[in-house]
């Protein structure tokens, strides 16, 4: 599964990417490419700045410095039209789900094609319901999303997140918060994904199992900064002290910076 | 040590400025967008839903008319009997026909509607629109290639505009509605014959002024609702606090608007 495969064309190009929260820095000139028909893991601890990466290809924020590319179309300078016609070829899961909780499931998964389509409402129907059906969710779209468990509200997002086809899909944090009989599940469906639908997808998680179990290569990203992109081999044989503890569960030290200390408890609050 | 605080003090009035200045920006901007959307959305492969924009028409219109009715009609009641006591201290009790139609129709209709929706629909946009924010349903809608403000917004505030004119309207009719039945004994005429007076003693002006306030206040809580939530961070509590400002920040701007609106259209 993890040997090495023949990528096509680079689906998303970041360059140099910077990123502030505030006065704080979290991506510092960021490098990432992502090739056709490649599963990519982002992974790192919480505050690596992945989620903000992840933000920023979805095109939910604005560069500080640096360029952003996707399918091509570099997401600063895209027009309406543009952003729009990329929008409907990308599939986004969210952590959490966000489906709409004031519509039915089957309402949830049949919205881009009521938005972007103008297929007839048998169509459209039939269409969310095979998706449904797709990531094992059949029969359920007269739910309401408040009705489902926590694994299937991730298969309904993801449903909803591919239902028109796309060929870029972004998937942030598959596992978390599931068992790990179902986040195992939910990785073979990624995977059959990608083999059935032929999509990129690019997955954010910090679940190691699952990152290694999916990804064709890995991009570890620590304080902000890409330490390493490679093959899972790589990533598991590397020396980085970092990649390291984040693989073995070690706890990072703590540096002290005696000035930084002072100064923090002294400063006036802004 | 009071030179320190004064500065503190300075200083976060300056950032609270500088909050409702970026605040007032911000609604608008949604304010200019949403009109957009409204107006050309269609072309742009964003249409604005007539069925999302009926559906916002029941919810902050036909669902508001019994309270805002029964409501409207108390004051009517309240005003009539406030009218004929202190009117009737000089003997003008035929006054008090003029006094209640002009109050009712210029300042008590719209005022009392846009007070009772602020605290209904400006609440729930402001909610609504709150805990999308938070569970990533904005951010859903966004990379779905749906604008969040065409969506959420446009129709919300189209069903603002007209439905708040007709709130007021109906709030017109229950308020003098109230005042006849209390004061037409009062005046030894029947509830019909008082009607007939009101509407002598009407001008369309002064219909025009209640109605022109309760479309500025149409604006000024869809626009406080929706950027307030929108706003939203920090869960669930986020959400409450939002509700609480949005509500309260509608009815204050209301009063203000409506002082500010009766000044400069009386003069």
């Amino acid at each position: 599964m993890n040997a090495p495969r023949e990528f096509g064309e680079p689906l998303i190009e970041v360059e140099g990417l910077d990123a502030w929260y505030g006065r704080r820095k979290i991506l510092h000139g960021v490098d990432f490419h992502v090739h056709a028909g490649e599963i990519r893991v982002i992974m790192g601890g919480s505050g690596s700045g992945k989620s903000t990466l992840l933000r920023h290809l979805l095109g939910l924020i604005r560069p500080a410095a640096g360029r952003v590319r996707i399918l091509g179309i570099e997401l600063t300078r895209a027009s309406d039209e543009e952003m729009l016609a990329l929008r409907r070829k990308m599939g986004v899961s969210f952590q959490g789900g966000a489906l709409f909780t004031s519509m039915t499931v089957g309402d949830n998964v049949a919205l881009p094609l009521r938005e972007h389509t103008a297929l007839d409402e048998n169509t459209i129907r039939i269409m969310s319901r095979l998706k449904l059906e797709v990531v094992n969710l059949g029969g359920f779209q007269d739910l309401m999303p408040s009705q489902l468990s926590g694994g299937m509200v991730k298969r309904a997002a993801l449903a909803r997140a591919i239902v028109m086809d796309p060929r870029l899909l972004f998937f942030d944090e598959p596992s978390a918060g599931l068992d790990p009989v179902v986040s195992a599940e939910l990785d073979e469906l990624i995977l059959r994904l990608r083999d059935a639908l032929r999509m990129t997808i690019v997955v954010v998680t910090h679940e190691l199992d699952s990152a290694f179990k999916i990804a064709d290569s890995i991009t570890v990203l620590d304080q902000g900064r890409v330490l390493l992109t490679g093959t899972v081999d790589e990533v598991r044989g590397s020396t980085n002290e970092r990649i390291q503890d984040l693989l073995n569960r070690r706890p990072r030290e703590v540096e002290v910076d005696v000035d930084g200390y002072l100064r923090r408890l002294t400063e006036e609050e802004l | 040590m009071e030179m320190a605080r004064a500065a503190t003090l300075l200083a976060s009035l300056g950032r609270r400025t500088m909050q409702s200045v970026s605040g007032l920006g911000y609604a608008g901007m949604l304010l200019l967008e949403s009109l957009y959307f409204i107006a050309i959305g269609w072309r742009r492969g964003q249409p604005v839903r007539l069925g999302s924009v009926f559906e916002q028409m029941r919810q902050v219109g036909v669902d508001a008319i019994p309270i805002v009715s029964m409501l409207s009609f108390t004051i009517g009641v309240m005003l009539g009997i406030q009218f004929i006591a202190a009117l009737g201290e000089f003997g003008a009790e035929s006054q008090v026909i003029m006094a209640v139609a002009k109050s009712v129709t210029r300042e008590f209709g719209a005022l009392i509607t846009a007070i009772l929706v602020a605290g209904r629909t400006g609440s729930s946009l402001a909610a609504r629109i709150g805990s999308m924010q938070v569970s990533q349903e904005v951010d859903a809608l966004a990379v779905m290639g749906v604008e969040p403000v065409r969506y959420l917004v446009a129709p919300a505030l189209i069903a603002m505009l007209i439905m708040m004119p007709a709130l007021t309207m109906i709030a017109n009719g229950m308020g003098l509605l109230g005042a006849a039945l209390y004061a037409s004994p009062f005046l030894d005429m029947s509830i019909g014959a008082y009607f007939v007076q009101t509407f002598n003693l009407l001008d369309p002006r002064d219909l025009w002024e209640g109605l022109s306030k309760s479309v500025v206040f149409a604006v000024l809580i869809t626009l406080i609702g929706v950027s307030t939530g929108f706003a939203v961070s920090g869960g669930a509590e986020g959400v409450g606090r939002a509700t609480t400002r949005a509500v309260v920040l509608s009815i204050s701007l209301i009063v203000v608007a409506d002082m500010l609106f009766s000044f400069f259209l009386n003069r």
